[in-house]
Order: structure tokens, then sequence, then C-alpha cells
């Protein structure tokens, strides 16, 4: 009887240690989760998911907040990649909050632009150049395609461009002919 | 005796070889201008050196390298620049790419040749040359060749392997190359060997070329061994004449060179060769014209000279119905035939409906698995291409699609005629656009993280300011009322 309440207590107290060392050792900074999360968001900072910006959604996913499915610039290529990482089923993308767009960068008319700051500062990467009553300018690698600088831009001189296709970023394309057989 | 190793899989399309291997190499005559790309090899575009209206010699680097991982361009012949611009280029999209376009004078003047003795010399020499000489493997993957000359510290290359294997059908490039300039290759070959400090240097020739053999190994001698492997396809691809040569199998994810092995093709060691002891830059290569055409074979083309003009040489029949850049197994349908030749050109092949009749509609996976009988990378084809259709890239990833070397063998024997290998190319060119979207999305994210701490740093000055006035304006307040 002693014996077994030795043994049962002995190995209680070396398990606790071991659990105890191992939270310790192996302890995770931060939510892993939402990190993981917020890699596989495509960082546009469009806010179209309802959320401000990639990693709020990030957070809000992780929490149960919000689906996986709210994030057009990710398109289902990234729904698939949530769905394998939270282990929940593939959903399509809710259209609600917008359809996913071919990628572009956004274009300032330099001659009607009046250097009001405005886009600057709606800018989320700060990928716009510029200074009041100067003129501002696009810095095409760090634009993320957000269309945030549009909408506060008091004389509408920002364009959206869609990406062009060169021998760098061409694709090959799926065999067309053989979509919707097995 | 070498004991010769197989791989799996593989298969046995028509040859279609002898056509084009009944006349010399030949010299077509000077084209009226040379279009030279800018991208001829893997790496960064080659930076241009020359403006419209410059004259230049030939042999004159006309594109610098750019960055490690790149390759210099040359004037192929003596003339004037024409312009610097974007012209068609032999690519699978038709998209136009950045070329130098050259009016040759006829006069052939040569730059000053620098030529080099590389057995007293230091490698790192070498590969310097070989950079500014823009060698390039010119088995078609046109990797530059003085990377894969620079073995790494610590790493020991005990085995060169000489690719003149040439398995794929109608091409006979190399085959004539190895008959008419074995000479070339050995030395050149002698010359990678030195460079790599390699114990051994094996040639492996396909058994249907029995005069390359014989004139290889008459080039040889005992120095080095020449060995007839058997005639499969794909038994050309780097890593299955290497594991059939030495019986080596590259892992996943690892190069040969981690293994001691070392392979480039025959005609990058006959440029190598002409590079150092000539100093003479890449300017022209062997290429195959053959198919649809009255007198196929083997001319030794400037870079840049068009295909058409080549073309026109073999005397083009009736019925042709585009052309191939490649082989019929690995090669892509050209947009035109009004593009260069490049680096990576070895063969030209004018396609007929009686050569290439129209593949019947494709028909559904019955899971058969006789690609994966046939796959010589031991991959399942059945599975990437489920994954790759259904763009379940990730899937695919973990099946090893980036180990599939696009052979075709796949599509070959698939009884329900699935372009399989369009799947793939198309999988991996998804996947690779994904990374460098990814590595976009790194740089917004950090952008957009330094944004918020810039903006939070801004709002805590700020508020600092305030704080500072208000107790500035307190201090103030209070020392009034004892001045009055």
């Amino acid at each position: 009887m002693l014996d077994a309440i030795l043994v049962m207590s002995g190995l209680a107290l070396f398990l606790g240690g071991v659990l105890g060392y191992a939270s310790i050792r192996f302890h995770v900074q931060g939510n892993a989760l939402v990190e993981k999360i917020d890699a596989i968001l495509p960082q546009t900072q469009c806010a179209q998911c309802g959320f401000p910006g990639c990693r709020p959604y990030a957070e809000a996913i992780a929490e149960g907040r919000a689906d996986i499915n709210q994030c057009p610039p990710g398109g289902d290529a990234n729904i698939h990649k949530l769905a394998d990482l939270l282990g929940v089923e593939f959903k399509p993308l809710n259209a609600s909050h917008g359809e996913p767009k071919p990628k572009s960068v956004a274009f300032i008319d330099e001659s009607t632009c009046i250097g009001c700051t405005l886009c600057l500062q709606a800018c989320p990467v700060d990928a716009i150049c510029g200074a009041p009553k100067q003129m501002h300018t696009i810095i095409a690698q760090e634009c993320t395609g957000c269309e945030l600088c549009i909408a506060p831009c008091p004389v509408d001189c920002i364009f959206m461009i869609p990406v062009q296709e060169n021998i760098s970023n061409w694709k090959w394309k799926q065999p067309a002919y053989l979509k919707g057989t097995a | 005796m070498r004991a010769l190793h197989h791989f799996n899989g593989g298969v046995h399309p028509p040859e279609h070889k002898c056509e084009s291997t009944l006349r010399p190499i030949q010299q077509p005559p000077l084209p009226e201008k040379l279009v030279i790309p800018l991208h001829q090899h893997i790496g960064n575009s080659a930076k241009p050196l020359v403006e419209a209206g410059d004259t230049v010699l030939k042999g004159q680097m006309i594109g610098k390298a750019e960055g490690y991982v790149s390759g210099a361009i040359h004037a192929p012949t003596s003339g004037k620049i024409l312009s610097v611009g974007h012209e068609s280029v032999p690519h699978p999209s038709g998209l136009k790419d950045l070329c130098i376009v050259l009016e040759p004078d006829g006069l052939e003047s040569w730059i000053d040749l620098q030529p080099l003795d590389p057995l007293n010399m230091d490698p790192s020499t070498l590969r310097n040359r070989l950079r500014d000489a823009g060698v390039v493997g010119l088995g078609g993957a046109v990797f530059p060749s003085f990377i894969k000359l620079n073995p790494g510290t610590g790493k020991r290359i005990k085995t060169l392997v000489l690719n003149g294997a040439e398995c794929e059908p109608y091409i006979t490039c190399d085959d004539m190359l190895m008959r008419e300039r074995a000479r070339e290759i050995i030395e050149g070959a002698a010359v990678m060997r030195h460079m790599l400090h390699a114990e051994e240097v094996v040639i492996g020739i396909e058994d249907n070329k029995p005069q390359a053999i014989s004139a290889m190994r008459e080039a040889a001698g005992q120095s080095m061994e020449v060995v007839a492997v058997p005639t499969i396809y794909p038994g050309g691809g780097a890593k299955q004449l290497i594991r059939v040569l030495t019986g080596i199998e590259v892992p996943a994810g690892e190069r040969s060179t981690d293994l001691g092995v070392q392979c480039f093709n025959v005609a990058t060691a006959a440029s190598v060769h002409r590079a150092i002891r000539y100093g003479e830059p890449v300017l022209s290569r062997i290429v195959t014209v053959t198919g649809n055409v009255r007198n196929p074979g083997n001319f030794e083309a400037l870079i840049g000279t068009p295909m058409d003009h080549l073309i026109d040489q073999t005397g083009p029949l009736e019925g042709s119905t585009g052309a191939i850049m490649g082989g019929p197994m690995m090669g892509f349908d050209l947009p035109s035939t009004a593009v260069p030749v490049v680096k990576a050109t070895n063969c030209i092949i004018v396609k007929s409906d009686a050569l290439f009749p129209k593949k019947p509609q494709p028909m559904p996976c019955i899971r058969c698995a006789r690609c994966a009988e046939s796959c010589p990378a031991d991959l399942q084809p059945q599975e990437l291409y489920w994954f790759a259709k259904a763009g379940n890239f990730g899937k695919a990833q973990e099946y090893a699609l980036f180990d599939c070397i696009e052979c075709g063998c796949c599509s070959y024997v698939c009884p329900s005629h699935i372009p399989l290998v369009q799947f793939y190319r198309y999988a991996k060119s998804e996947i690779w656009a994904q990374e460098r979207e990814k590595k976009a999305a790194d740089l917004a994210r950090i952008r957009h993280d330094l944004r918020l701490e810039r903006i939070e740093r801004e709002k805590r000055e700020k508020a600092e300011r305030l704080a500072q006035k208000s107790a500035q304006a307190k201090t103030a307040e209070n020392s009034q009322p004892e001045q009055k």
C-alpha cells in the first residue's frame, strides 16, 4: 500500500516537474496562430475584409470573430491555405467583401495633383512620395494596390493601372480545353 | 568496363535523328540583321553597353552580366547597332523582350583575342573569363557555367560527367559536334577538370550515336572515359545520366555537387575550350533544323540569326504548321519563326500535320498509372495532375512537383491524351508567382508595421510636447503672482 502511494506520488512529482520545465522552455511569445494567419494574408492592408488591416483580420479569425473567406485580394488560394492551417472546410470567397481583381498599381496624374497630402496619409504602406504643396508620386514597387488613396483625393487624380504581363512575370496558363472533365 | 546502372521509367519515341545527320555542320550565309536578346540565360538580364549608331567588333561585349547569376552578351559579328529595344524573342508567351539589333558589315573584324593557358592558372581567374565570355549551359537550361565550375569551399567534385546523350528525338546538334569537333570538347573537359579538381571525367553518349562515340574515344584517349549508355528517353537528363553512369541518385532538394558529381553538356565544354584557349566568347552555336524541310541539317548559327533565315537554307516544304524550338518532348511551340536563335536554341523543328498529327481531344483520367510507370523522376504524375488541376498547389509541392523535369514521358504514354506536363508547368509558374507575391507581402507588412509605429511615435511625441507645454504654463502661472 505504502509502496503504491510512494510510486504514484513520485511519478506525479516527476511528471509535474517535466511539465513545469516544458512550459518555461517552450514558451511561445505572442499569439502564434495570429502570426501564422497573418503570414498567409496578402498584406494589401485594403480593409475590404471589414477590419482595419491584415493583422486585425488575422486576430479576428484567430478569435473566431471573422470567417476565412473575407479577403478578395488573397482569393481562393489563400482561403485554401487558411482552411488547411485552421483545419476547417474550404469555402468560396464571400462576394459581399468584393471580387478578386487583377493586380494593379496606383498612378498619380502629376499634372492634376495639388499636393494636398491626403493620399499620403491614407496609404497604409507609405508607398506615396510627396510633401505639402509638392507633387506626389507612387513608388510602384511598394504599392499593394489597396485603392485606399483613391477616395480621399479631392481632385480625382489617382488611377489604378493593372500590372502588365512581361517575360519575367509571365505564367503558363492552365490547359483550357480540359476544364470540366475529370 | 564501367558497370552501368539504370533509372526507372522512360520511353522510346521514334528518333527521327538520321534525317539531319546526313550532312556535315553547315555555315549559313550572314543574315541581313541579327537580333540579340539580352536575356539568354538563367538569372538577370545582361545590361546593354551599346547604343543605336555604335559600331561594334566581332566578339565585343554588348551586354554586361548583371548580378551574380547572369551572363555577358557579345556581338556575334562586326557591324552597326541599329537599335536597343523590345523585339520578339523565342519564348512560349510570344511577348517581346529587350534586344540589341545589329546590322553586320560583312567584314568580320575581331576584337583582340586574349588566349589563356588554363592548366597553369587559378580557377577563379578562369571563372571570371567564362562569365565575361557569356559561357552558359548549351544543353538547353542555359545556366551560367562559371557558377557550376565553383564547387564551393569544403566540397569535392570526384566525377565530372559530360553529357553527350542527346536523348530527345530530332535533335542532333551534339551528335554532329562530337563527330566533327571531339578535340574541342575533350580540351574543354580538361579545363573543367582542372577547375573542379575532379578525379575522373566520364562522357556519356547514347549508343545510337556510334560515330560520335568512336570520334570521342579517339580524341579522349586514355585520359577520359567515353561510355555508351543505352538509348532511352530521357537518358540525357542530368540526373538520369548521373544515375546511369555512377549509380548515384540525387535526392530531392539536393544537387549532384553535394554528392561529388558535376554534369555539363558537351557543347558547353567546347565553348569553354574556345573561351579559354582562344578568348572567343559564345558567338554561335550548332542548331539542328529539321522536320518538314527538304534538306534537314545542322548549322553553326550566329546568336541572333533569325530562325526564318536558317529554315530558308533547308528548303521549307509545303504544309508547314508552325515550328518548335527544342525537341518534340520538351520544346515549345514558337509563336512565330521571325525570332532569333539564342544560346538555348538547340533545335528548330518545322511542323506539319503528317509529322505532328493533331492530338486527339483529351479524355478523363482513368487512373491507369502508366504515367507513374514511365516517370524517370519516380513521381506520381496522376496525383500531381489532380492537384494542379484543382489549383491545390501546396499539395502538388508536397508530392515533389519541383522534382519534375518536364520530360513529357507521362504525357507521351497517357492513353487519355492528357497534356500532363502542361499542368505541371502551369502549377510551377503559379507557385513561383505566389512566392513573388509572398515576398511583396512581407515587404508590405514591414512597411505597414513601420508606419503604424511611426504614427504611434508621433502621437506620443505630440502628447509629450503638449504635456511639456502645459507644465510650462503651470509653472509660469505659479511664478507670475510672485513677480507681482
